[in-house]
């Protein structure tokens, strides 16, 4: 079975705080990282390949440095990286990212399976899966929480609902995301992290892909970031005093008098 | 869009630097540099004192798709109910429509779905219908296949819908689709008086940046809303409006995914999304039974428990409970956070709440910059006084 993952490399945002005095971000410290929930992705497909037999190739868009997310990927399992890299590429919003993703998935030919995580950390959208997919015109199923099996070309999945669980089957080839849940990614092994430094990476530009150029970048996404600023916090909490009797006493006074209890 | 620095204005103060959330800025020989980070999101710009930096706007190769008019909502249901993310988004779009002079639609697909004519009601001129068994359950495929038949033959201009599961999960494919801009978990949306675009303001960065996003040229806007971020108005039982009942082809009402079954998870007596009253515990619970304190105080109020990520991570409380970016948004009347430090994840799930108490021992922590009142103190005392005082008070 031929699985690929998509990943992407985000920066350790949990570390980014905004410094109160400037408003703005400090980045200090920061460094890239495998986006979090794509972790699961690529260790449910190393889990997959290990049941079913087959492969599992990683790939991903972004900037040179991106291999290294790759190469991290090969260390905890993956057999083949791909990158895909090019300037033109650079500002592309949700769409023209599904647009270059599925471009060089059907050049990877034959595949049975794509998972990719449940959202990126930095964009938070979750909506490049279901638009590869689309692109793809294969099935999509989103927040999978259990791959139960596969069997006669079909994969059947635990997925989590507001309310619950859904059991979902869904005919291969299809793209899945997966959500935190599902496994404990592993720690890299001795191998994999001597294949991690010789392994080959090819990089595919967009002329290799047979790239639209109306259809990358900014100029190709339908979507415009036209302002970026912090969130306001608006509240000053009353800092309620004297003794803890007190300030419960005077919590349920307020509590009352703003009719919330 | 093209960024360039004007050399022979710029004096190399760096004060763009800092302004730049992605990093895509440095100084060289005096001189600043744009790096291939840069999303050309112009919070530079506005930073530069000396008017060093110039943006272009984009030659516009196509003119906005005119023909496109009105403002569609999609009307989740489950089970044959609409959900109440469907009438708080018809209560927005209502707002959006006004503005643009234009009808507001709803759709909904489902079987047999109870009050829809509430939605014109709550605000929609017209509902399209779709009612068939066959899509009772949320058969992703069919959904996606019939909305962009629907927008192929009406072309709304704008097309809004809850950011659930099945929102998150079908409508990017929508617009994938019609090859059109998706803007995710907006949290805030209106009309652009000069453009009359759709400005759709969002979390971004995990919530610690705000970005506001258009879509110039392709059409519809979309965007999806998470639950409980806009405020259902009030029904008007004179509105007129009219139920359209769709026909199609039941050829095409096949779907490739299956659903075979479903398992509920909530052990909650009261449902977290719908609660008036929600008491919610965090890492400073320190065990798993402890959510028991936090329980009995739920209980006197009639309030349902949530939980911050920590201790869903430690797998104390299960994830339907999880509150923030990755879990539920709540909007209840009163929020108790109980140990709970107040990471901007957790907070953007629970910070447009009414009234929100928090309760903890670092005077430092990020929650209180978003609560009303605030107790520093011991949860362990706090909280069993608060649920005796409380019980006392229905005796």
């Amino acid at each position: 079975m031929k699985i690929i993952v998509c990943l992407k490399q985000v920066p350790g945002t949990t570390e980014v705080r905004i410094n109160k005095l400037t408003n703005t971000l400090i980045r200090e410290g920061v460094e890239s990282i495998i986006n979090p929930f794509d972790t699961y992705a690529i260790e449910e497909g190393v889990r997959l390949k290990e049941r079913y037999g087959g492969k599992v190739t990683v790939v991903t868009m972004g900037p040179p440095q991106a291999e290294d997310a790759l190469r991290e990927a090969i260390s905890v399992g993956a057999d083949e990286a791909v990158l895909i890299s090019d300037r033109t590429f650079a500002g592309s919003d949700t769409l023209a990212t599904s647009y270059v993703l599925a471009k060089t998935i059907t050049k990877i030919d034959e595949y049975s399976l794509i998972i990719c995580g449940r959202q990126t950390m930095d964009g938070d959208t979750g909506q490049v899966g279901p638009e590869l997919a689309q692109r793809l015109g294969i099935p999509f199923v989103a927040y999978v929480s259990q791959v139960e099996g596969i069997s006669g070309g079909c994969i059947r999945v635990q997925r989590m609902v507001e309310e619950g669980r859904e059991i979902v089957e869904s005919p291969l080839p299809c793209v899945i995301s997966v959500v935190k849940e599902i496994n404990v990614p592993r720690l890299p092994s001795l191998l994999g992290t001597m294949r991690s430094k010789t392994a080959r990476i090819p990089v595919w530009k967009a002329q290799d892909l047979g790239i639209d150029a109306n259809k990358i970048g900014v100029s190709g996404s339908p979507t415009h970031v036209i302002r970026i600023f912090y969130p306001q916090r608006t509240r000053k909490a009353e800092v309620l005093q004297g003794s803890l009797q007190d300030q419960v006493e005077a919590l349920v006074t307020k509590l009352r008098e703003n009719k919330v209890i | 869009m093209t960024i360039q620095i004007d050399i022979g204005r710029c004096v190399g103060c760096g004060s763009c630097i800092p302004a730049c959330p992605f990093d895509a800025l440095q100084i060289v020989n005096n001189k600043a540099q744009v790096n291939d980070n840069c999303t050309l999101c112009g919070a530079c710009k506005d930073a530069c004192d000396y008017d060093a930096i110039i943006i272009e706007a984009p030659k516009e190769l196509e003119t906005p798709q005119d023909s496109f008019r009105g403002v569609w909502v999609f009307a989740e249901q489950r089970d044959g109910r609409l959900k109440s993310v469907a009438y708080e988004l018809v209560s927005k779009g209502r707002e959006l429509a006004d503005d643009l002079h234009t009808e507001l639609c709803a759709v909904c697909f489902g079987h047999r779905v109870e009050g829809v004519q509430q939605l014109i009601e709550y605000g929609a001129d017209k509902v399209y219908l779709l009612d068939d068994p066959a899509l009772a359950d949320h058969q992703e495929d069919v959904y996606v296949g019939q909305l962009v038949r629907l927008i192929r033959e009406h072309k709304p201009e704008i097309l809004l819908a809850g950011a659930t599961s099945l929102g998150r999960s079908f409508i990017p494919r929508v617009a994938a689709a019609l090859e059109t801009g998706l803007t995710a978990d907006c949290t805030g949306l209106e009309i652009d008086r000069e453009s009359g675009l759709l400005l759709q303001t969002r979390p971004t960065f995990g919530g610690n940046i705000m970005a506001t996003i258009t879509c110039p040229v392709r059409r519809p806007q979309m965007s999806t809303v998470r639950p409980h971020v806009f405020k259902r108005g009030t029904p008007n039982a004179e509105r007129k409006g009219k139920v359209i009942r769709v026909n199609f082809d039941r050829e095409s009402i096949t779907s490739r995914t299956r659903l075979l079954s479903f398992v509920e998870e909530l052990t909650d007596k009261v449902k977290l999304e719908d609660a008036d009253i929600i008491v919610a515990g965090g890492r400073g619970l320190g065990k798993p039974e402890n959510f028991q304190i936090l329980q009995e105080l739920a209980d006197v109020l009639g309030a349902a428990l949530g939980s911050s990520r920590p201790p869903v991570d430690d797998g104390w409380i299960p994830y339907s409970h999880q509150i923030g970016q990755t879990g539920k948004t709540v909007c209840p009347k009163l929020y108790i956070a109980c140990g709970i430090s107040g990471a901007v994840q957790h907070l953007a799930g629970m910070q447009t709440s009414e009234v929100i108490v928090a309760i903890n021992e670092d005077p430092n922590a990020p929650i209180f910059e978003v609560a009303t009142y605030a107790i520093v103190g011991d949860l362990f005392k706090v909280v069993p006084m608060l649920t005796a005082r409380l019980r006392d008070a229905r005796r």
